[in-house]
């Protein structure tokens, strides 16, 4: 078990109206599950996880910045329990909560 | 040059002096057949591919006394029993010719170490059927059927296969044919193979060894099967449309059979894409069967539990006049090397998209994907996807030429978080080890047109350079070391002119990848579909 932090600059423009908050995936295995939710962060993003796979920290840092990259959100907070899931797992589960989040 | 006919019918005089008159011998005195029809020496062809086994000849063939019988040849299309093996470590055999070894493949490769195998050559399965009528004539051929008469006639049943190609080596190139089969009837319900072609017939004690290697559970496709099914079909089917096709065994293409009454329909494919194929009767395709996408299945071979669904559909499926499927390995991999479009996955894929399933540890063969997976350059009729194809492959040459499509879908990572992308092929390895003069690829990457993954699709055919193409492939290859070894800028250009395209620029919703969208969730499931005429073996049945 390990627990990370992670906290990016957002992107310019503020998420479409929607849901307050969002919660996608199961706790499985090689799955994750993914709240996010709208927080005034100062138009950053911050990731809180709990992963049962200790030593990926590198990865999760190339995943997250790459979901950055792609979809430039800010003001949210995801909290994510992970129970080993591969990064493209990950990636999938990012994008689906924030589609989510993004439409009412 | 010995006159193997005149060799042959040296040894028939002695099995009728041993045997007496008649085709069919006793169970029991198999061993005894094979001794006095095989020579020390001899090229031996076992029938044996990924999915039927000539189980009962195999075993048979291994109890021979190896102070007669010695330096046997053998050639099996799928090393699939220890039998198989066993005759070489109990020195009856030395050298193996075969296309295909997975069920074996660690065994094998240790054999090879210490030098107990000798390798001739690893094949696919046409290949190495063709050459049973060139460098390798068999001088015994053991084959299997379900049903016999006394004079030899041979009903196949749904999985005839290999069994043509093999028994045409043996009966006009002056080998012995001996048959298990797992009855002898008065009358055998369709002749698949003539008596005339056939010498020695037993009575196996049980049915021959039938793999169900073509079922997929629906439970087990995951919401990324989805996601790269969906980029499949939006990317590639939706533009091309190709007509004629085949499939892969893996859960990615399972997933993109279940979504074709679905996302299929939505994407207007009906009619006209994916309406004739080269594959075997997959459960997974009975919805899409039932939806009316499918004109025709030529199939390899049978699948078990799919043979009363098959009989019912008389209009998709090759039936015999007694109503039961025909299937034709050789056949049917034809119709897949002359198909718009072959899409499968495989193990490891490099930079330059070269493809492989070996390593050092495993000789597992290649089957038919390097037939079915390549690039046909004699391939002459024209279709509106090999036309497509071509016009992006060919762009600016002179000379017009079609193309046809060759889609690698794989994950970015095999289970226990292996990436699939990799530098350098553990095939190089494989080569080293077992001391082939070339590493053993399955597909080569100039064969290739798309990869497909998570992370979207690369056309291949829109590269220009050894350059591009590896930025393409690390482009789509994730979070692997090799994907994470991509010129960021470059992936971009490419991005821009579609030849990497990611969800988003085909408008695929991350969301939109869900289990919902399968037109089956469960063997229980198709079972539905079928009205109860798929009738699944009981590892697949939970209800």
């Amino acid at each position: 078990m390990e627990n990370l932090s992670f906290e990016f600059e957002g992107g310019a423009k503020p998420l479409p109206v929607g849901a307050p908050y969002v919660v996608v995936g199961i706790v499985a295995s090689s799955n994750l599950e993914v709240l996010a939710e709208r927080k005034d962060l100062g138009g950053k993003c911050r990731f809180e996880i709990a992963t049962a796979a200790a030593n990926f920290s590198d990865a999760w840092k190339a995943v997250l910045i790459d979901f950055m990259d792609r979809s430039k959100p800010r003001d949210v907070l995801f909290s994510i329990n992970d129970f080993s899931a591969i990064p493209p797992v990950v990636s999938l589960r990012l994008d689906q909560a924030l589609e989510q989040l993004s439409c009412s | 040059m010995s006159d193997k006919h005149a060799i042959r019918n040296r040894k028939l005089a002695k099995v009728r002096q041993a045997f007496g008159e008649g085709k069919v011998i006793a169970t029991e005195r198999t061993v005894e057949l094979l001794e006095t029809v095989i020579e020390p020496g001899n090229r031996i062809i076992l029938e044996g591919d990924n999915q039927k086994q000539g189980d009962f000849l195999a075993a048979q063939l291994a109890r021979m006394n190896p102070t007669k019988v010695y330096g046997l040849k053998l050639c099996v299309s799928s090393v699939g029993l220890p039998e198989h093996l066993d005759l070489f470590e109990n020195g009856l055999a030395t050298e193996l010719d075969f296309a295909y070894a997975a069920p074996q493949a660690a065994r094998l490769a240790s054999m090879v170490m210490k030098g107990t195998v000798k390798i001739g050559d690893v094949h696919t399965y046409v290949e190495l059927y063709s050459r049973y009528f060139a460098e390798l004539r068999p001088d015994v051929v053991c084959l299997v059927a379900n049903e016999t008469d006394k004079e030899g006639n041979l009903y196949t049943g749904p999985n005839t296969e290999e069994t043509p190609p093999l028994a045409e080596s043996a009966a006009f190139g002056g080998a012995i044919v001996i048959v298990q089969a797992n009855k002898i009837v008065d009358r055998v319900r369709r002749v698949d193979i003539p008596g005339a072609w056939v010498d020695f017939v037993v009575e196996s004690p049980k049915p021959f060894h039938l793999e169900p290697l073509f079922t997929r559970d629906p439970a087990l496709i995951t919401e990324l099967r989805i996601l790269m099914a969906m980029i499949a079909m939006k990317g590639i089917y939706a533009k091309y449309h190709p007509k004629v096709l085949n499939h892969g065994i893996g859960f990615n293409t399972a997933a993109i059979e279940l979504l074709l009454p679905t996302y299929g329909a939505e994407l207007g494919l009906k009619g006209k894409a994916c309406t004739h194929w080269a594959l075997n009767p997959h459960p997974t395709m009975i919805p899409a069967i039932e939806s009316g996408f499918v004109e025709a299945i030529s199939c390899f071979g049978g699948e078990v539990g799919m043979e009363n669904y098959v009989a019912s559909r008389p209009d998709v499926f090759a039936l015999g006049r007694d109503g039961s499927l025909r299937s034709n390995r050789f056949f049917a991999q034809m119709v897949g090397h002359h198909a718009d479009m072959f899409i499968g996955a495989t193990l490891q894929i490099d930079s330059q998209a070269h493809s492989s399933t070996f390593t050092a540890e495993r000789l597992v063969g290649y089957g038919g994907a390097p037939n079915l997976g390549s690039e046909n350059r004699s391939r002459r009729h024209r279709s509106e996807a090999f036309l497509k194809a071509g016009a992006e492959a060919h762009d600016g040459e002179p000379m017009p030429q079609g193309r046809k499509l060759v889609v690698q879908i794989v994950e970015t990572f095999q289970s226990a978080g292996k990436p699939t992308f990799v530098e350098r092929l553990d095939a190089w390895d494989a080569m080293d080890k077992a001391g082939f003069s070339t590493p053993p690829v399955m597909i080569y990457g100039n064969d290739v047109s798309h990869i497909v993954t998570e992370e979207g699709v690369a056309n291949l055919l829109l590269c220009r350079t050894p350059e591009e193409r590896e930025q393409a492939v690390r482009g789509v290859a994730g979070f692997t070391p090799v994907g994470l070894k991509r010129d960021r800028r470059m992936v971009e250009k490419l991005r821009d002119r579609g030849a990497i395209q990611r969800a988003e620029d085909l408008g695929i919703r991350k969301s939109d990848a869900s289990r919902d969208r399968l037109a089956a969730r469960s063997v229980h499931d198709l079972v539905r579909w079928s009205d109860g005429r798929y009738q699944p073996p009981s590892r697949f049945r939970n209800w």
